[in-house]
């Protein structure tokens, strides 16, 4: 990066997202928010030193076996085995290398291995259901579990939740932080799921399902899924003073 | 083009948390102290399907990261992750972080950002822990002063015997300053 000047610092600055692209922290529909969304208005923080840096977490995270959740145990689990795989991109469509992934998700009856999850579907013993790996030098990733599937909770009266895999991805700094949930295609438990269709733009909301992928289908073994995952873009290189940024 | 943010959901405990998650710093490490606090929901009460992620500056004010302008410094991870226990409460081990250049020469306080994620977030909520001990500074923060002066003093941490005590109440009375980064 650039060269410190006495009273000046040059930072890359994050793009902020599109109205619309996030769900609001007041989304009635899904109960929990109610006792937990801020009242008070978010205050504008300026992206500075603290922000445009972040973890860098890679080698020593991840086990050899972290991002295969069909060999973690003796057997192999339950359920239709699949691939899962992608890209963690920024904004401009540039590969993240070197970043920690997190996944987790139910078994294939749509139980997790959780003490507060006891709904009558079995748990299997050869099956956690957490997964990490680290994105490639082009950003790529990719893990092998099984499908996991739907199941209910209280929020409405029938509600179920659709087959999901929750992501967690660091990207490269602070703002880029990102927690979501992958989903599968044509589910066709999305028009009653309050947390799928929190997202405001139908667009924006599509982007965490994942797409069929014939091509990476293994013969006789397992199918498999593409999943990009895009965290915000950077501007090359912005001088950190506005009135500087408008001359 | 951003992937929407989704909640973490009741479950995150069985794949966020790790072994040496809340120690920013190694037991035993000098100067290190201990945050610890409570995560509270709109009545009160404990949020124990919480996790709360720190990340700072070292001692010195600066980061393990290339984008540090001044260079990058190695060996300090600056990452804090506890989720939150039945009580509600998260405890971080970790260095008090040094002063933060800021816009136009300025400097900023010594102060750690805090992501919170939970079942009910659908996005995690940000804030940030400053410290009483450095008065001065605080008063001459931008960011403490772009918050309304009612409402600074949830941004400071309180003093405790090993360390500082930081609550976050996500609704309701005394309500955490969040920002929008």
């Amino acid at each position: 990066m650039a060269a410190p000047t006495s009273d000046k610092l040059i930072l890359p600055r994050y793009r902020r997202d599109p109205e619309g692209t996030h769900p609001p922290l007041n989304s009635p529909g899904y109960r929990s928010t109610q006792l937990r969304y801020p009242k008070q208005p978010l205050v504008l923080l300026p992206q500075m030193l603290t922000e445009v840096t972040g973890p860098l977490l890679g080698p020593g995270r991840v086990g050899e076996l972290d991002n295969d959740l069909t060999r973690q145990h003796a057997e192999e689990p339950q359920g239709q085995r699949i691939l899962v795989h992608g890209r963690l991109l920024d904004g401009d469509g540039r590969g993240i290398p070197n970043s920690l992934v997190e996944i987790w998700q139910a078994n294939a009856g749509g139980r997790y291995r959780h003490i507060g999850d006891n709904w009558p579907a079995p748990l299997d013993p050869n099956f956690d259901g957490v997964g990490r790996t680290i994105t490639d030098s082009e950003g790529r990733y990719e893990f092998t579990t099984i499908k996991p599937g739907a199941y209910p909770w209280k929020n409405h009266d029938n509600a179920w939740r659709p087959a999901h895999i929750h992501f967690s991805v660091f990207g490269q700094a602070f703002t880029q932080r990102l927690v979501t949930q992958m989903y599968f295609p044509d589910d066709p438990l999305f028009f009653q799921d309050p947390i799928f269709n929190s997202i405001p733009d139908e667009k924006a909301r599509q982007r965490m399902i994942s797409r069929f992928d014939y091509s990476r289908t293994t013969d006789h073994w397992a199918l498999a899924f593409e999943f990009d995952i895009v965290v915000r873009g950077r501007d090359q290189s912005v001088f950190e003073n506005e009135e500087d940024e408008e001359e | 083009m951003t992937t929407p943010s989704q909640t973490v959901g009741p479950y995150l405990a069985i794949g966020l948390p790790w072994e040496d998650g809340p120690a920013v710093v190694p037991e035993g490490t000098e100067g290190a102290v201990w945050i610890r606090g409570t995560v509270t929901d709109g009545e009160g009460n404990p949020v124990p399907d919480a996790m709360v992620e720190t990340w700072q500056a070292d001692p010195q004010g600066r980061f393990d990261h290339p984008d540090d302008p001044r260079g990058r410094v190695p060996g300090f991870r600056g990452f804090g992750r506890c989720p939150t226990q039945p009580d509600g409460s998260y405890e971080i081990r970790t260095l008090l972080p040094g002063a933060v250049p800021g816009e136009g020469g300025a400097v900023q306080a010594p102060h750690i950002d805090v992501s919170v994620f939970a079942r009910g977030l659908l996005n995690r909520v940000v804030t940030r822990i400053y410290f009483p001990d450095n008065a001065e500074a605080n008063a001459a923060d931008a960011v403490l002063n772009s918050v309304p002066q009612e409402r600074r003093g949830t941004l400071i941490a309180a003093k405790t015997a090993d360390g500082y005590r930081f609550d976050v109440r996500l609704q309701g009375e005394a309500e955490t300053v969040f920002f929008d980064v």
